[in-house]
């Protein structure tokens, strides 16, 4: 064995036996000081009664049966609504901004590198305090809220929006798409293939989206409408029917999606000015039209850069919706890791599944990274 | 057959052709062009006259209360009310020459490095380095007998800036060691170096910061405290280093192999090579990248609110639950958000401005 290979070996084995008392360390710590200090361990706690009360839950959240175990899944779901809001609406928002900074209109582009600036050199809580209580806070009262074709209100107590119930034809509409959807996606790809096989060019994806809209159409028609909309109506204190959002999440949904907008903005328009002018013209010069260089060429390039940030992106808002614990909306930090580990005590187990939870999302978000790096990935000689 | 014509020699059609024309080009190019601009300009227009109105034309800017105040307009008297607090947070006063002082030296250090042409710029940075952090151990915690003056005292922007200030110097190092051990070919150095990384990448600061506020006291000794404040510092540090180690680990993968190939080739070591070769490019490489990481620490030192650290944000917070003054929240969030913009800002134009000077090549 070569001298570097045992210099290698020694360093390993010294490290390890380092991590090992350092955890032996820690761990006869943890154990003395949870003696002395009375506090059990184990998961047990789980199955314990919560008995308080939370704001805003997406599944049903009952204070009198719930468990610990049930406040964890209200956490998570609530933080996981939330991040599936705000990276629609940033995202959104982050394109549009980035796009038009790239029309070559000079106050249009000042505009939008205001909003950006201001975006990104303010911490993100700020933001959300400002929101919250600047904006949110200063809505007028009831009777007066504010609204948007009589069937949206927003006031002091938060935002009613309107709600699909079911109707006679919902069932009807979701086997009209469904069969749609897919008649569609085989017509496309029958008439791809067809064109690459034999040079023929049949219109398979015009003809499936007819047939498309034509199900739905059709399904409407016969069987009634797929729903029907609940508005909500001021009924003597408050509002009846429809959904109902609490101000604290209406401001972590602006103030989140406004804070990542600016950065998505940056990301796409990065993305675009990437790709080279030369396959443009190259695209231009093939007689392809103007939208077509833009959905062949161009946009799928900008999105190899772009998507990878993208979703690094889509990753820090899942980890800013634990900011909510400042304005103590409801998400699994503010919850489970807060209010359940003042009532339990059990700051290990507590703080461990917490991570864990984190974890597999950033886990989930980097296989779909992987996968899609290796779809998009360069094919080079 | 055509006869050629000798014409005259011309000049090159001007790229500038006054402002008649630059304006033509920039915002008339065609009716949306024109739509685009009128409407941004308006927008612009409208939002910056509200500020304005709001922040200097209608407000107040003398009085001890804010009986003079209006409910429209900001109210700056409680700034002015406050200002102390937010700068010192609940420092003694008569001590805060201290705190004077290692500002004052800093902020000379920092100017002294950013000017072009001036010696011992080495003995600054070192300054910087190791002199500061011992200039507030022993001016602002107070050592050789000066009073000692608790972190629980400290706060306002001092506190931001000495978390921000030891986030950032410890970091960088830390950072960079994590990202050669995540490239070491020792594969229990590499394993432990990623998994560290990824799970700190992966969870939220506030989780990261609830451990070490809430946990490390469980993992030490009985009878053993850390200070609160000590306790973020390792939190946020340990949080930063994970994702300078992914910058820097970028920095590293650009420098080309045959870069270490020619070092081989003269005899150098493995650490000769790495610590004169790759790494400068490496780092050089990162600058934007590092910058920004910079500037995310800035903005989270926020979150030390969250266990109970009273930082610029926090002095805030509280100076507008204050019931002696009511309803001054906005002027609150925007003269922090002033100040954190304006340091945000410093450090990316700094930033860019150090990208330049090592540029090299073409």
């Amino acid at each position: 064995m070569s001298n570097a290979q045992t210099r290698s070996l020694l360093i390993q084995a010294a490290v390890i036996i380092l991590i090992l008392l350092g955890l032996y360390y820690f761990v006869t710590n943890a154990a003395e000081n949870l003696k002395a200090l009375g506090l059990a361990s184990g998961y047990s706690f789980l199955n314990q009664l919560a008995g308080f009360d939370i704001s805003f839950s997406i599944i049903e959240y009952d204070r009198t049966t719930a468990t610990n175990l049930r406040v964890f899944f209200v956490g998570v779901t609530n933080t996981l609504f939330l991040s599936l809001v705000c990276i629609v609406l940033a995202t959104i928002l982050g394109t549009v901004i980035g796009i038009l900074q790239l029309l070559g209109n000079l106050p249009l582009e000042k505009v939008c590198r205001a909003y950006i600036e201001t975006t990104r050199n303010i911490p993100v809580l700020l933001q959300l305090s400002f929101w919250y209580i600047c904006v949110l806070s200063a809505m007028p009262h009831l009777k007066n809220s504010l609204s948007l074709f009589d069937a949206f209100f927003l006031n002091v107590r938060g935002l009613y929006v309107p709600w699909p119930v079911e109707a006679e034809g919902t069932n009807a509409f979701w086997v009209a798409l469904i069969v749609g959807a897919v008649t569609w996606f085989v017509l496309s790809r029958w008439a791809l293939r067809k064109r690459v096989n034999t040079g023929q060019s049949v219109p398979g994806n015009a003809i499936g989206f007819g047939i498309f809209v034509a199900l739905i159409a059709g399904a409407w028609l016969i069987f009634g409408a797929a729903c029907t909309w609940e508005v909500p109506v001021l009924k003597g204190f408050n509002f009846r029917g429809g959904a109902y959002l609490p101000p604290e999440f209406v401001a972590m949904m602006l103030g989140l999606s406004i804070y990542t907008a600016g950065f998505i903005a940056e990301l796409v328009r990065g993305g675009i000015l990437a790709v080279s002018k030369g396959q443009y013209e190259a695209a231009s010069s093939l007689g392809l039209s103007d939208w077509r260089v833009m959905r062949l060429v161009m946009i799928p390039q900008a999105m190899r850069l772009i998507v990878p940030p993208l979703t690094s992106q889509y990753l820090n808002v899942v980890k800013n919706s634990s900011l909510g614990v400042a304005i103590a909306y409801p998400d699994v930090v503010s919850v489970f890791t807060g209010t359940t580990l003042n009532q339990t005590g059990r700051a290990i187990e507590i703080v461990a599944m917490t991570m864990a939870f984190y974890l597999t999302i950033s886990l989930l978000i980097s296989i779909y990274m992987n996968w899609y790096n290796k779809r998009v990935a360069l094919v080079e000689r | 057959m055509t006869e050629f014509v000798e014409i005259d020699e011309r000049e090159a059609p001007p790229q500038y052709a006054g402002y008649a024309d630059w304006f033509r080009k920039n915002f008339l190019k065609s009716p949306l062009h024109v739509f685009l601009s009128v409407g941004s300009i308006s927008f612009a227009v409208f939002v910056i006259y509200s500020f304005l109105d709001w922040v200097l034309f209608g407000a107040t800017f003398t009085g001890d209360g804010q009986e003079n105040c209006s409910i429209y307009y900001a109210c700056w008297p409680f700034i002015y009310a406050r200002f102390n607090q937010f700068m010192y947070g609940f420092y003694p006063r008569e001590e805060q020459w201290r705190i004077n002082i290692v500002a004052v030296m800093v902020l000379l250090s920092f100017v002294w490095l950013m000017l072009k042409n001036v010696p011992y710029k080495k003995y600054v940075a070192l300054f910087l380095v190791v002199g500061v952090p011992v200039m507030v151990v022993v001016l602002i915690y107070g050592m050789f007998g000066l009073t000692h003056v608790p972190t629980t005292q400290w706060g306002g922007l001092t506190l931001t800036l000495t978390i921000a200030f030891t986030a950032i110097s410890l970091s960088l190092p830390l950072g960079t060691l994590l990202a050669l051990g995540r490239r070491s070919k020792m594969p229990v150095v590499s394993i432990l170096s990623v998994s560290f990384i990824e799970l700190i990448r992966a969870v939220p600061l506030i989780t990261v910061l609830f451990m070490a506020s809430i946990l490390l006291p469980i993992f030490l000794p009985q009878g053993m405290t850390i200070d609160k404040l000590l306790r973020a510092l390792i939190g946020l540090t340990l949080f930063v280093s994970a994702y300078m180690a992914e910058v820097v680990r970028g920095g590293l993968q650009g420098v080309p192999s045959g870069q270490t190939e020619a070092a081989k080739s003269l005899g150098m070591s493995h650490w000769q090579i790495t610590g004169l070769i790759v790494l400068p490019q490496a780092l050089r490489m990162s600058i934007p990248g590092i910058t920004n990481q910079f500037i995310a620490i800035f903005k989270d030192t926020t979150l030390v609110i969250v266990i109970g650290l009273f930082d610029l944000m926090g002095s805030i917070n509280a100076a507008i639950s204050d019931t002696r003054w009511t309803g001054m929240e906005l002027e609150g969030f925007v003269f922090a958000g002033a100040i954190y913009f304006l340091f945000c800002n410093t450090m990316s134009r700094v930033g860019r401005r150090i990208e330049e000077n090592y540029r090299v090549g073409h």
